[in-house]
């Protein structure tokens, strides 16, 4: 046998993963309360010790054990840009790529009491955009000067804007003693994203500064190495299992849900292309592999957010779930968020919230069309991926994984006939995430991607719907 | 040659007429100038944004289907207010409904705050020259 350990560093729960290489197998899984706050190996040996025992395995040899994290607040970035719907969509949607949480964005240029606020909210990595090559380079100098002024910060700051002046503005920053790290455009012309430099950047600031600030380093004397930040790793494997590896085939063009208790993230491996003819793109290009992370949907730290967002009305829409029953079962997580439901009223309010989640985090991650009246006729424009011919559909997260029938909550994916203009898919092949172990098989994907596609394709439990 | 100066050119409202605006495109680069050319159905947001982003010297706009008067309004205003405010600003095209006298026409879009208006039919080597000595540029191309 040669044996993998995984292990997802959450912000609840650490959860490890034993796979045999050889026979691509799940040994087992098991999962304990992270310890973040005294010391991070306590919570990991509670769940590793759970994980043998269940396994039948006794001190094993590991021949890797690597991890993700996502405790400790996860990788909270900061993205500055220019104009919103420009260098600072492109900056946020690198952050997201890069598996960060955005903590908040800026446009224009910086003012006193915004840099206060930075520094007040102390974000892990500040990525600074700001202007095309060859475009504007006085917001992104100023920016730099104001962030080069700001003595209370000591995040590093990667720096992905007009090419033309990013010289001067990591020799500013640097010279107020700020870590910078130049990487390139994520706009290099209007309308043209390229995220992936500004990710692996990222990526690297993470491994090499984050963790050990996170007080994740005591973990690396046991393990070999904290990869990345977990939504990253749910990323990764998405993108393997849709792409297939060498001679191994992928899924090809996939959507994956991932319900939490403070987030739902959605990921997308696909172009989107309009599916129909005559209908005209419009906006930023979408990545091929795009994550969108919904703050304000989940299933507990984030369940008035997520009432509120929805409306009672919409949470309750499929479910026969009293009004009165959900707004003090809400009330009742929001005291104790760690609560589990344990009778039947309270699982059903669960699944409405559940289904809800999944519904309007996949409508916010897809590509909409409208109708323009024009004096020719009605012309139709999308913005964002049509997703509606999609292959698979993946759910994961515990309210999915853990589900008796998850196609209860899944059916908040699929396409509306109410809400055409809305391109969700409309006849995926559904899978479920049963073993829990596509965090793990992203971080896989980084040492034995043949295998952990191999193991993807055989765990992931196809559903009818 | 040195630095190349920047030009948004697109389509203003709902208007499709993508032909002219190819055209355009090619000619503007053929006379040196970089070109972002935004498209059809462009909004006052996306020629604002694109100018602000690439540091561009002017705004082309076009206008083929007889709404420009509406769709143009507010432009030059928006642009002042995005603090780019010395911003050239060009606009061509079938510019009114109904057939009412050039001079009239030019009027009304100077008075929105346009620098230069050019009626239908203009062909790109009549307009172009003016551009390049708006922007202070003399014509790198192979324009005149």
């Amino acid at each position: 046998m040669e044996i993998a350990l995984l292990i997802d560093f959450g912000s609840t729960y650490t959860k490890v993963t034993a796979a045999d290489l050889n026979s691509e197998t799940v040994l087992a899984t098991a999962k304990a309360f992270s310890t973040v706050e005294t010391n991070i190996m306590e919570g990991f040996f509670n769940a590793l010790k759970e994980l043998e025992s269940s396994a039948g395995l006794n001190n094993p040899p590991y021949k890797y054990k690597v991890a993700c994290s996502s405790a400790a607040g996860g990788l909270r970035m900061i993205a500055i840009g220019l104009v919103p719907d420009l260098t600072v969509e492109a900056a946020k949607r690198a952050a997201l790529g890069a598996g960060a949480r955005i903590i908040n964005i800026f446009a224009h240029e910086l003012s006193k009491s915004e840099v206060g606020k930075i520094e007040g909210q102390q974000p892990d990595i500040i990525l600074l955009a700001g202007g095309t090559d060859g475009g504007n380079k006085e917001v992104i100098i100023h920016n730099a000067r104001m962030l080069a002024g700001a003595v209370n910060l000591h995040a590093p700051v990667v720096v992905a804007g007009n090419k033309s002046v990013t010289d001067e503005v990591g020799s500013v920053l640097a010279g107020a003693g700020k870590d910078v790290r130049i990487t390139e455009n994520v706009m290099p012309e209007l309308n043209v994203l390229n995220i992936e430099p500004a990710r692996e950047t990222i990526r690297a600031v993470f491994l090499e500064k984050i963790v050990a600030a996170k007080g994740l380093k005591k973990a690396e004397e046991f393990i070999d190495r904290i990869l990345m930040p977990t939504p990253a790793a749910v990323l990764n494997a998405s993108e393997l299992l849709a792409r297939g590896f060498e001679g191994e085939p992928g899924l090809k063009d996939l959507l994956v849900v991932d319900v939490g208790g403070a987030t739902t993230d959605v990921h997308s491996v696909a172009g989107g292309e309009p599916t129909k003819a005559g209908i005209l793109l419009k906006g930023l290009p979408e990545p091929f592999a795009k994550r969108t992370v919904e703050g304000d949907l989940g299933m507990r730290y984030s369940a008035r957010a997520l009432l509120e967002s929805a409306g009672l009305q919409r949470l309750m829409q499929n479910f026969r779930v009293a009004g009165d029953d959900v707004l003090s079962h809400i009330k009742k997580i929001c005291r104790n968020p760690g609560m589990l439901s344990d009778d039947e009223k309270s699982r059903e309010i669960d699944n409405a919230m559940a289904y809800t989640a999944v519904d309007i985090a996949v409508e916010r991650h897809v590509g909409k069309v409208e109708t323009f009246y024009t004096p020719f006729g009605a012309s139709y424009v999308q913005t964002g991926k049509d997703l509606t011919q999609i292959n698979c559909l993946i759910g994961t997260g515990g309210v999915i994984v853990y589900h008796p029938n998850p196609a209860v909550l899944m059916k908040g994916a699929l396409f509306d006939q109410s809400r055409p203009t809305v391109l969700k898919p409309m006849h995926p092949k559904v899978l479920v995430d049963k073993e829990y172990i596509m965090a793990g098989m992203g971080l896989l994907a980084e040492i034995r991607p043949v295998a952990a596609l191999r193991m993807m394709k055989k765990y992931l439990t196809e559903i009818r719907i | 040659m040195g630095h190349q100066v920047t030009v948004v050119l697109g389509v203003i409202g709902a208007d499709v007429h993508a032909v002219g605006n190819r055209i355009l495109a090619y000619a503007l680069e053929q006379a040196g100038l970089k070109v972002i050319n935004i498209g059809v159905l462009a909004s006052q947001e996306e020629f604002v944004n694109a100018a602000i982003e690439t540091g561009a010297k002017a705004i082309l706009v076009s206008s083929l289907y007889g709404h420009g008067e509406l769709d143009c309004r507010g432009l030059r205003e928006k642009a002042t207010e995005a603090g780019i405010s010395d911003i050239l600003m060009y606009v061509g095209g079938n510019l009114v409904v109904g057939k009412r006298e050039w001079h009239e026409v030019e009027e009304i879009y100077r008075k929105m705050g346009f620098d230069q208006v050019y009626p239908p039919g203009t062909m790109p080597e009549e307009a172009i020259p003016q551009l390049l000595k708006d922007l202070g540029v003399d014509g790198v191309g192979g324009m005149h």
